[in-house]
């Protein structure tokens, strides 16, 4: 553990490891020396990574065991082809198996690989059913979600089934990434390229505001530690049988009435009543918490 | 692709080394595992680029690297994704380094 600050969304998937588990404790599953590299981007002629770009393994944290996968989002875009998604699935599994404290998913992920196409789809419905069998075993797993490919396609989804969802502004998450929207409904629907709306409707903030992220911190690693920490000794969990999945159905449309017609979030900061919607972007994230926590405190 | 072998003179490493890997595989970027070898008198490097027809300048920045370290005895692997000489001169320092199991 490091006293200085580390820009968790500049660090690489191994330093992220680093800088959450305790010092010394991480041991890698699969390391780099054996050479689990895609046979899939190897028959393109493509560049292979020795780890196919995640990183997995078992650790400590606070003294709490803990099983920890990493993705790189800096190699493919942390997506996901046949080894990388084996290698998430195979980890969720021991989790079922050897009840640590939790999993934790350090997601940095544009979703499926497309150079592997069916087979990292498959490897993310693999990844979902590991997920909640480890969930219905007893093991909460965690996601953190703060690099620069956010948490998007399959591994949106494998985000949101986790317990908890601990974000940073910059972190972002949703189902199809902006480039795709646009592509698909036109630039009239959504513009990729202005930055600032992209933050607005899928950074960390929106997401905090809206219950889909469940801790927002700062961009550094020390805080998510501090998160996953908190997680460890108190956590949400995830809707788990059909009473909690209805009450949640129900809290979705309560949402949706709620914010009628709303395509950014300024306007949902504003329907909120927070003291200065324009303002939200450059908040910490500890003000940002204060002015939710009062919200909610008042309504 | 492109993948050669080249192996170096080099002064023995001396002290036991562990398994390191430094950088990430991205645009302009490399990864380089370093493990132990067989020779204690020569590095033995393996490439795999995505850029063709740059294996004289490989050379070249390899010999530098073996020439500045005690790299004998030593087993590199490397995948490039068009990183540039001075980006591969760093990676092969950062994980020769954490090769030495001291923190930096």
């Amino acid at each position: 553990m490091n006293s200085r600050r580390i820009s968790y969304f500049e660090a690489s998937a191994r330093a992220r490891v680093a800088a959450l588990a305790d010092a010394g404790s991480f041991r890698e599953y699969c390391p780099p020396a054996e050479r689990r590299t895609s046979p899939h981007l190897a028959r393109l002629d493509a560049p292979v990574a020795f780890d196919d770009g995640v990183v997995v393994g078992s650790a400590t944290v606070d003294g709490r065991p803990v099983l920890i996968a990493a993705q790189e989002g800096r190699f493919n875009g942390g997506a996901v082809g046949e080894v990388h998604g084996a290698k998430i699935r195979g980890l969720l599994e021991r989790a079922a198996r050897e009840k640590p404290a939790a999993v934790l998913l350090l997601v940095d992920s544009g979703g499926v690989r497309l150079h592997e196409a069916n087979a990292g789809l498959i490897a993310i419905s693999e990844i979902m059913r590991a997920l909640m069998a480890a969930q219905a075993a007893g093991v909460p797993v965690f996601a953190f979600v703060g690099g620069s490919c956010g948490a998007f396609g399959g591994m949106g989804i494998v985000t949101r089934l986790c317990d908890e969802v601990i974000m940073s502004e910059e972190g972002r998450l949703g189902l199809s990434g902006p480039e795709v929207i646009e592509t698909v409904k036109g630039v009239g629907e959504f513009d990729s390229r202005d930055r600032a709306l992209v933050w607005r409707v899928t950074g960390g903030k929106l997401r905090r505001a809206l219950g889909e992220a469940t801790r927002l911190v700062d961009d550094d690693a020390r805080d998510f530690r501090a998160a996953a920490i908190a997680a460890l000794s108190n956590h949400r969990r995830a809707p788990a049988d059909l009473a909690d999945l209805k009450a949640a159905q129900a809290a979705l449309a309560r949402r949706r009435s709620a914010h009628p017609e709303t395509r950014d979030g300024l306007e949902v900061w504003r329907a909120l009543g927070l003291p200065q919607p324009e303002a939200v972007p450059m908040l910490s994230s500890d003000a940002f918490n204060r002015q939710l926590h009062e919200l909610s405190a008042e309504a | 692709m492109e993948r050669f072998e080249i192996t170096l003179p080099a002064r023995a490493a001396g002290a036991a080394r562990q398994t390191a890997l430094a950088g990430v595989v991205s645009s302009g970027n490399l990864e380089v595992l370093v493990e132990a070898g067989q020779d204690p008198a020569t590095c033995a490097i393996e490439v795999n680029t995505s850029a063709h027809g740059f294996r004289e300048i490989w050379e070249a920045v390899l010999a530098d690297f073996a020439e500045r370290y005690p790299a004998g005895g030593l087993r590199i692997a490397i995948n490039d994704a068009g990183a540039t000489p001075a980006v591969v001169s760093l990676r092969l320092s950062q994980a020769f380094e954490d090769s030495t199991g001291e923190d930096s």
